[in-house]
């Protein structure tokens, strides 16, 4: 898993929690910096790709590993 | 660039359909959408500081019940004084294990995100509702000025 400035961890939280936090969270942050979240929530997967598309942030990576999700989000 | 519109139409009061409203209208605004609810008849009851929501089995054959019960139990037991409240229980434990929002939670996160929420004044003025019982910053209005924003929005929804 490349760099990050910030980590979320969405373990736990179903829909629409994890973005709702990651939203948050990203709002803390400046234009550039990389967002890790953590989820267990199934739906999430496609949910953070829909959520990348719609407000421009970068989906730089998005993979399941240890029976959980991670998600890197550069922020636009 | 204008953000994208939701306009929705809350309408109901019970602890199952108050769940669409609130999740719809807070990852809208997360994803950058300018959103309105417009709180009408049993809906209002969303807008109580303390909303005291509950759910029924009763006329809902979907609803999946505990232990199978839906298979054993006759409807009519579902009528039983305390099953409501005690459906309402189970309904509120399984949420929270499966880390479901709060009512309260996912309505917070809606009014943090600017979401913007008008009580009917109509049904208020009906059913004599307690406005003084609702959260802060709801507006009251009627039918004209939710098509003020409705007509200029890309998605409208009536729940």
């Amino acid at each position: 898993m490349a760099d990050f400035d910030q980590e979320l961890d969405a373990s736990g939280l179903n829909c629409p929690l994890p973005i709702l936090r990651a939203k948050k969270t990203l709002n803390t942050m400046a234009s550039g910096q990389v967002l890790h979240i953590v989820a267990t929530d199934p739906g999430s997967v496609k949910d953070f790709d829909a959520f990348a598309k719609q407000t421009g942030n970068e989906l730089m990576e998005s993979k399941e590993e240890g029976g959980k999700f991670h998600f890197l989000i550069k922020k636009s | 660039m204008e953000p994208k519109k939701l306009a929705i139409i809350a309408t109901k009061g019970s602890l199952d359909w108050a769940y669409p409203p609130f999740i719809l209208a807070s990852t809208a605004a997360a994803l950058g959408y300018e959103v309105q609810i417009f709180f009408t008849f049993y809906g209002l009851q969303l807008l109580k500081k303390k909303p005291n929501l509950e759910v029924t089995p009763l006329g809902n054959p979907g609803m999946p019940m505990p232990m199978g019960m839906d298979k054993w139990f006759p409807v009519l037991g579902m009528a039983l004084p305390g099953m409501q409240s005690m459906m309402t229980a189970m309904m509120k434990q399984k949420m929270k294990s499966k880390g479901v929002a709060s009512i309260e939670e996912l309505r917070e996160l809606c009014q943090e995100a600017e979401v913007k929420m008008i009580a009917c004044q109509m049904t208020v003025d009906l059913f004599d509702m307690p406005t003084a019982e609702f959260i802060d910053g709801v507006e009251y209005a009627g039918a004209a000025a939710f098509f003020e924003f409705a007509g200029e929005s890309d998605i409208c929804l009536y729940i």
